[in-house]
């Protein structure tokens, strides 16, 4: 049973604030991902959650007490750091009982618990060798075996995956999602992969310059992005961010005309928007298709073949250029002209400060 | 047909030869000079350590063979410096490495003026030892003019005269002050190295500060510790100019070492063939300190 709340949390380097005010409650069994840009503070986020960064002002609260001033040993947190800081000079299993050791745990229960641990991990062959001769996903899991065995209230992960190559890191990502499963534990991750965010959480904290952007479940931030930034950093290709001006505002949705002339008519309340105001429409890459019918008219530039997708790279006159995923291999290539139609449900409109105007209908996933 | 096949194989086949060939020409000249520069004053001293060769009596030459050798191992000076020698490298040691890493842990903590408290510490390493030593015997341990004099004095207390009452101790402190901020960079490069995510995962894991210089900071430096270790080794075993300028290896032979026994062999009592003797022994110690060093060094070096 753990829960974390967060209340105003601030923190300051002199007089530059990089946490700026963050309000997060925390679930008891969930897993959060911090994600952000580099440099949004995500980090420094954990660091003082972890006790290894002064809080400078707010209430850091674990189980409804507060513990901005408990040292990092006590506030019953393990954290698993991106170089792994595994002791060199220990073995497997003394990295991992040395917590242990220094709470003066007798041997055998020490013993015990590391055993334990290693069975889930299955590091058992390796207890007695030292980190340098082990592979870089064995090391990453003798660091998640040393917070393991301190039976943490609460996992933090500070990108722990950033070291691993392509192929280990799909089997990692699973490999924690299972130990989330297997130990019923809060864990808390920070990355700067949206992949990592998207396939893991089951919430995302979207931070920028200090600030929460968005907080919620993984279709709900994809579906439902509260703001440009949201739109622009969830989703992989970016979602097409285009200017365009409200035309028409009604009961059912709203017509905007982008400058290259083709009208769209979106299922999204115009709000306080009036005629002739500037928006921004947001398309995801699979909200547009290829028709020979449709509104909007552009150039291939560049075809990205993935073999299960097409991206196709469009340059379109008097407009931004545009991004398309296409299921399955096209025969699209580059330089061919084509057409689009647009898929109304896909769209979303954002006002001047960037704020996105409320969807009529909700992903029925992302509820 | 194989040949002209792979034309570039070949060429850079013969290239390779050649080279293999012209290499050992080309290091030759620095291996020459450096191998005179060893093996001559090797040679002579082994033949010397062998004849009978006294500069006040140059009529008495010829063959001695292990008169010189007998003659040191049966002189009471000769066991008496070698224990100096070893006192004088463990004491040293002990003292360089044991202040020097809380030193370095010490200028590794973030404090007003750190950096110049670091350039003060490490400069009496820039000053030559016959200096510091004259400092030392003039400015400092001087039982009439000396500072420690003075303040024991306003203390109530009555002067000690170091070089006559505690005379390798006072070589010791002197060889131990010169040495120390060599003990002490090394070791600070070797402690701004451990990776700061290791420490805080220990502060994590509920290190105290204790636990984190024993458990985490000790181990990271052993190798640090091991290079010290050897390199002053190498030095301390030849300290000559510290003894010479402040003791002249006295009272009695009380701060004699084996470099000072030697010098006074030839210089002072002009015996060249039992000098060279003694120069012998300290090549074959110097020989069995290296030869144990470097293997345990060598072998933690690899970790």
């Amino acid at each position: 049973m753990a829960t974390l709340q967060l209340r105003d949390i601030r923190k300051s380097f002199g007089a530059f604030e990089v946490i700026k005010g963050i309000d997060l409650e925390i679930d008891d069994r969930e897993f959060v991902v911090f994600v952000g840009p580099s440099g949004c503070g995500k980090s420094t986020l954990l660091r003082m959650i972890a006790g290894l960064e002064e809080i400078t002002g707010g209430d850091l609260m674990i189980d409804g007490k507060r513990i901005n001033r408990v040292g990092p040993a006590d506030r019953g947190l393990a954290m698993v750091f991106q170089s792994y800081a595994l002791y060199p000079h220990m073995t497997v299993r003394q990295n991992m009982a040395f917590a242990l050791r220094l709470a003066r745990v007798p041997k055998a229960e020490r013993d015990r618990k590391v055993d334990e641990a290693a069975r889930i991990l299955q590091l058992e062959p390796y207890l007695e060798r030292r980190p340098k001769d082990l592979s870089g996903g064995q090391r990453q899991r003798v660091a998640i075996g040393r917070a393991i065995v301190r039976q943490p209230k609460v996992f933090l992960f500070d990108e722990p995956l950033s070291n691993l190559d392509a192929a280990l890191r799909g089997q990692m990502r699973i490999e924690l999602l299972r130990l989330h499963e297997e130990l019923n534990a809060t864990m808390i991750y920070v990355t700067h992969d949206q992949i990592e965010a998207m396939t893991m959480a089951d919430k995302i904290v979207v931070l920028q310059a200090g600030r929460v952007e968005q907080v919620g479940s993984p279709l709900e931030l994809y579906h439902h992005p509260a703001n440009l930034f949201v739109a622009g950093f969830i989703g992989s290709p970016r979602m097409n961010l285009m200017e365009a001006k409200v035309v028409e505002t009604g009961p059912t949705g709203t017509s905007v005309a982008l400058p290259s002339g083709p009208r769209i008519e979106v299922p999204i309340e115009g709000g306080t928007t009036a005629n002739g105001d500037a928006v921004t429409l947001g398309i995801r890459p699979e909200g547009l298709r290829i028709d020979p019918a449709g509104p909007i008219a552009g150039t291939v530039a560049l075809v990205e073949r993935l073999g299960g997708l097409t991206l196709l790279h469009l340059t379109i006159a008097g407009s931004e250029p545009m991004t398309v995923q296409i299921e399955g291999s096209d025969a699209t290539r580059t330089h061919d002209q084509i057409r689009l139609a647009v898929d109304p449900a896909a769209c979303h409109l954002f006002d001047q400060a960037g704020q996105a105007l409320p969807q009529h209908a909700r992903h029925p996933l992302a509820a | 047909m194989s040949t002209t096949s792979t034309p570039d194989a070949t060429l850079s086949g013969s290239e390779a030869e050649a080279t293999r060939k012209v290499g050992p020409l080309l290091v030759m000249p620095s291996v020459i000079v450096l191998l005179a520069w060893m093996i001559v004053p090797l040679v002579m001293t082994l033949w010397f350590s062998f004849q009978y060769y006294n500069l006040v009596d140059p009529t008495t030459r010829g063959f001695a063979g292990i008169d010189n050798y007998a003659y040191l191992v049966t002189d009471p000076d000769f066991w008496v410096s070698l224990e100096n020698t070893l006192i004088l490298l463990v004491a040293v040691l002990v003292i360089t490495v044991g202040l020097g890493t809380l030193l370095a842990v010490v200028f590794n903590l973030p404090f007003p003026g750190r950096n110049i408290a670091r350039v003060l510490a490490i400069s009496p390493f820039f000053v030559m030892p016959t200096v510091s030593a004259l400092i030392w015997k003039n400015l400092l341990m001087h039982p009439i003019y000396g500072v420690f004099g003075a303040l024991a004095s306003t203390l109530g207390l009555p002067p000690v005269d170091w070089f006559a009452q505690f005379p390798l101790a006072a070589v010791i402190a002197i060889v131990s002050w010169e040495w120390l901020p060599f003990a002490l960079l090394i070791l600070l490069t070797a402690v701004q190295s451990l990776d700061h995510e290791q420490r805080e995962a220990a502060r994590m894991d509920g290190a105290g500060p204790l636990a984190q210089f024993f458990f985490i900071t000790l181990p990271h430096l052993s190798r640090a510790i091991g290079v010290v270790i050897m390199i002053e080794t190498i030095f301390l075993l030849t300290v000559f100019a510290e003894i010479f300028v402040t003791t002249s290896g006295g009272p009695g032979n009380a701060t004699t070492n084996l470099a000072f026994l030697i010098y006074a062999r030839a210089l002072l009592q002009y015996d060249i063939g039992g000098a060279s003797a003694g120069g012998v022994v300290a090549i074959v110690l110097a020989n069995i300190v290296a030869f144990f060093l470097v293997r345990s060094i060598a072998r933690r070096l690899e970790v």
